[in-house]
């Protein structure tokens, strides 16, 4: 049967759970965002801010983020490998159990239960669950890649790869926790060394979570979409190893002007500098591809989507490492600004990619065309406006914050108070809220492409006799 | 980095472990192995498990989000928040809660700042200290009480030392209580730096027409001073300043004492015209000009007529 050759089931069920995890985590942004300039919508003790957070963080990442790599990954592996998944329901297992933990994940952290470690902040029974989610997603990908059809491993096999190698040992190590009770556990690093191991992991967690697997989805799809092939594979060889080799020494940029020693955080900012280049070999990879032939961005509606996406890679990577030089740190730190970056990523960068390589998924699983290009090119400009307006909004409110921290009056007294130098956000806080708005009415314009795409498939199967 | 790598799997994911291990060795495990990411400094005492119990409360409603406890050593943030934040203060911290994100102002010297009722008063209604604040109110907190035992079994887990009266201690106290102790414990370890307590080159005289100075003054007041001493300096949270008593003695004190205390601070350790400060005051220095530090000095000495 074909649906068990490649199995598209999981891939589909993992789609679906996506965007099922992805509206919900979206709606909590939309609500913190409404928080920070209107603290009334806070309802104790389950929906403050500081829960709603890192719902919202964590119900993006992992059930928007990784649902989608974890089905995505699925469909290029057995296509690039030209083999049926091995372990096929394992893979099915690992859709369900995927599922049952992101609900205990959302009720968790609705509940307070929480490491405070950024972008690990699940308590130490459900760290146990996502070590043995990756061990079963390693078990399918590697098995699958050994058993493979096709000699030469494609680009993007090996981003995926290294991916489920550096997530595993991140996530382990910074996760080793003595347990007090069931549900609550304290790091065995205190202090300062917590935090290098912190920044150690959450650094490398958005670059092997939310860079590398998306760039082998960018790798996969874009010729895929174009028909063209990418421009330079030798180019994407030196790009893959040194992104690879660099990420892992940045993380201490992330604790510029902190107590962890003057060396680390030195370190970290010449290696992050050093990572502009191999991340635009990326960039400029993409951009020559679609280079020989132009008129891609017309004939093919995915390619601006893509083309879009790794420019906000592309600035992100830019950004990222000015960020970490220590006179720019010391203005936009602890601001703002930081919210505006992350989102050019987020909103950028990894949505615009993801939601690519579904709707290119999707028409292929159920045998049909995409349900309206129309409606997906609405979607392109409207998550695309949503996020400049976000980011640009929250640098410049950023960019206030900061330089209001430090001003002084002309005899070197503080020149505002800590109220006086909140109170200007608001509006730019405001303005946020309405650019997320505009963010999500383009998702939905998306969700409804993709669902009507696959009402479409399923009558046109009905209509054949299928 | 070409040839038959690409296509062997096995030998792809050894390299791929080999060439992530370099960074991590080097900036991460090694460090580690060392003294110097295990400093701790003589000061710093171990949380009581009150204190204990609100830093877990603290982490639970993901204080962390809006508020650092990292002071940089940056002139401008020295002055804002106290001395800068030292390795040797954080050894009891598992994890670090250094944050990433001042959406509040930062905590990591705020237990020198504010008495334990300004915090159960901005717990309970930020907006009645702060109209203008963005903070959720966590006034359900004092409907929590502590569990002994649980506290118990956390002190335990992270190899704190405790006494059984710590914990009988306990008895009666709530999470709001816990919560404020932790407050009040944070920056214990550093001493406060004191600034000049001279009344500088300024002096009252010189800035001449005492109307303007008293009404300049009541501004200042408002904002900066009538959440603790009240809206006419009749006191709430700090003492009246309408009377003649000053840190708890009776009986007045010179202009420039009353300087150099808003200058400073009643951090416990200081002493002001033979008067020991007990804490409750957090200083003024780097906040108000000399200037303003008078006008409000006017604006005290004709509220007390």
């Amino acid at each position: 049967m074909d649906d068990y050759r490649y199995d598209n089931q999981t891939v589909n069920g993992f789609i679906l759970s996506a965007i099922f995890w992805g509206v919900i985590g979206i709606v909590a942004g939309l609500w913190i965002s409404v928080q920070m300039w209107l603290p009334s919508w806070n309802v104790a003790p389950y929906f403050t801010f500081g829960r709603l957070r890192v719902f919202h963080t964590n119900v993006l990442a992992v059930g928007l983020g990784i649902g989608a790599i974890f089905g995505i990954t699925y469909y290029i592996v057995m296509r690039l490998t030209r083999v049926p998944l091995f372990l096929p329901k394992l893979a099915r297992f690992h859709l369900y159990l995927f599922n049952v933990a992101m609900v205990l994940v959302a009720l968790s952290l609705l509940a307070g239960m929480n490491q405070s470690v950024e972008y690990a902040e699940l308590e130490w029974p459900l760290d146990v669950g996502v070590v043995i989610l990756w061990v079963i997603f390693a078990i399918v990908v590697f098995g699958t890649i050994i058993k493979r059809k096709e000699d030469q491993m494609y680009i993007s096999l090996w981003y995926v790869i290294a991916s489920i190698v550096a997530v595993a040992i991140l996530y382990i190590v910074n996760n080793l926790a003595v347990p007090a009770d069931l549900f609550k556990s304290y790091q065995v690093f205190a202090g300062v060394n917590s935090a290098n191991v912190a920044w150690w992991y959450g650094h490398n967690v958005v670059g092997f979570l939310l860079t590398t697997p998306i760039l082998a989805m960018f790798y996969y799809f874009l010729p895929k979409s174009t028909g063209i092939p990418i421009y330079s594979h030798r180019l994407s060889i030196i790009s893959f190893w040194s992104v690879v080799f660099a990420y892992l020494w940045t993380g201490a940029h992330h604790l510029v002007y902190t107590p962890v020693p003057d060396w680390i955080q030195t370190l970290a900012i010449i290696f992050t500098i050093f990572l502009i280049a191999p991340s635009w070999g990326s960039v400029v990879n993409g951009y020559y591809t679609v280079g020989s032939d132009w008129s891609a961005m017309r004939t093919n509606y995915l390619t601006k989507f893509f083309l879009w996406g790794i420019t906000f890679y592309g600035l992100q990577t830019i950004q990222g490492p000015s960020q970490g030089l220590r006179t720019v740190s010391q203005l936009i730190h602890y601001t703002d600004w930081v919210p505006g970056h992350v989102h050019m990523g987020t909103m950028g960068w990894v949505t615009m990619t993801v939601c690519a390589s579904i709707y290119y998924v999707v028409p292929k699983i159920y045998k049909t065309e995409i349900y309206s290009i129309k409606v997906a090119n609405t979607h392109f400009w409207l998550v695309l406006i949503g996020q400049l307006m976000f980011s640009i909004t929250m640098w410049i409110t950023g960019i206030q914050q900061g330089a209001m921290w430090k001003a002084v009056n002309p005899d070197g007294t503080l020149k505002y108070t800590f109220m006086e130098t909140l109170v200007p956000n608001y509006p730019y806080w405001q303005m946020r809220t309405v650019s997320g708005l505009i963010f999500t009415v383009g998702m939905l314009f998306f969700i409804y492409n993709v669902l009507m795409t696959m009402h479409q498939g399923k009558q046109r199967m009905a209509g054949a006799g299928v | 980095m070409s040839g038959r790598i690409y296509s062997k799997p096995v030998a792809f994911i050894l390299m791929s472990v080999l060439v992530i291990a370099v960074g991590t060795l080097v900036t991460m495990v090694i460090p580690m192995l060392t003294p110097q990411m295990h400093p701790r400094l003589e000061a710093l005492r171990v949380y009581s498990p009150l204190e204990m119990a609100g830093k877990d409360v603290y982490q639970r409603e993901g204080c962390n989000n809006c508020h650092t406890q990292t002071v940089r050593p940056l002139r401008t943030e020295v002055m804002r928040y106290g001395e800068y934040s030292k390795a040797g203060e954080f050894a009891f911290d598992r994890p670090h809660l250094w944050g990433s994100k001042r959406t509040g102002p930062d905590l990591a010297r705020v237990g020198l700042k504010y008495p334990d009722m300004w915090h159960y008063m901005h717990f309970e209604d930020p907006q009645s200290i702060e109209p203008q604040s963005n903070m959720p109110s966590y006034a359900f907190l004092t409907g929590n009480p502590l569990d002994q035992t649980s506290v118990e079994g956390r002190m335990k887990a992270q190899g704190l030392a405790y006494s059984e009266a710590e914990i009988a201690e306990l008895e009666g106290k709530t999470e709001m209580d816990a919560l404020v102790a932790y407050m009040l414990y944070l920056g214990h370890a550093v001493p406060p730096v004191v600034e000049s307590a001279e009344a500088g080159e300024v002096t009252m005289e010189e800035l001449g027409d005492h109307e303007a100075l008293e009404h300049a003054g009541e501004e200042t007041f408002e904002h900066q001073c009538s959440a603790c001493h009240g809206k006419t300096g009749e006191g709430v949270i700090g003492p009246s300043l309408r009377d003649k008593v000053w840190l708890g003695v009776e009986g007045d004190i010179d202009d420039k004492v009353i300087f150099a205390i808003i200058t400073n601070g009643t951090q416990p350790g200081l002493e002001y015209a033979g008067r020991p400060a007990k804490g409750g005051m957090p200083p003024f220095g780097n906040a108000l000009t000399q200037k303003q530090i008078w006008e409000l000095i006017a604006y005290i000495r004709m509220i007390q007529k």
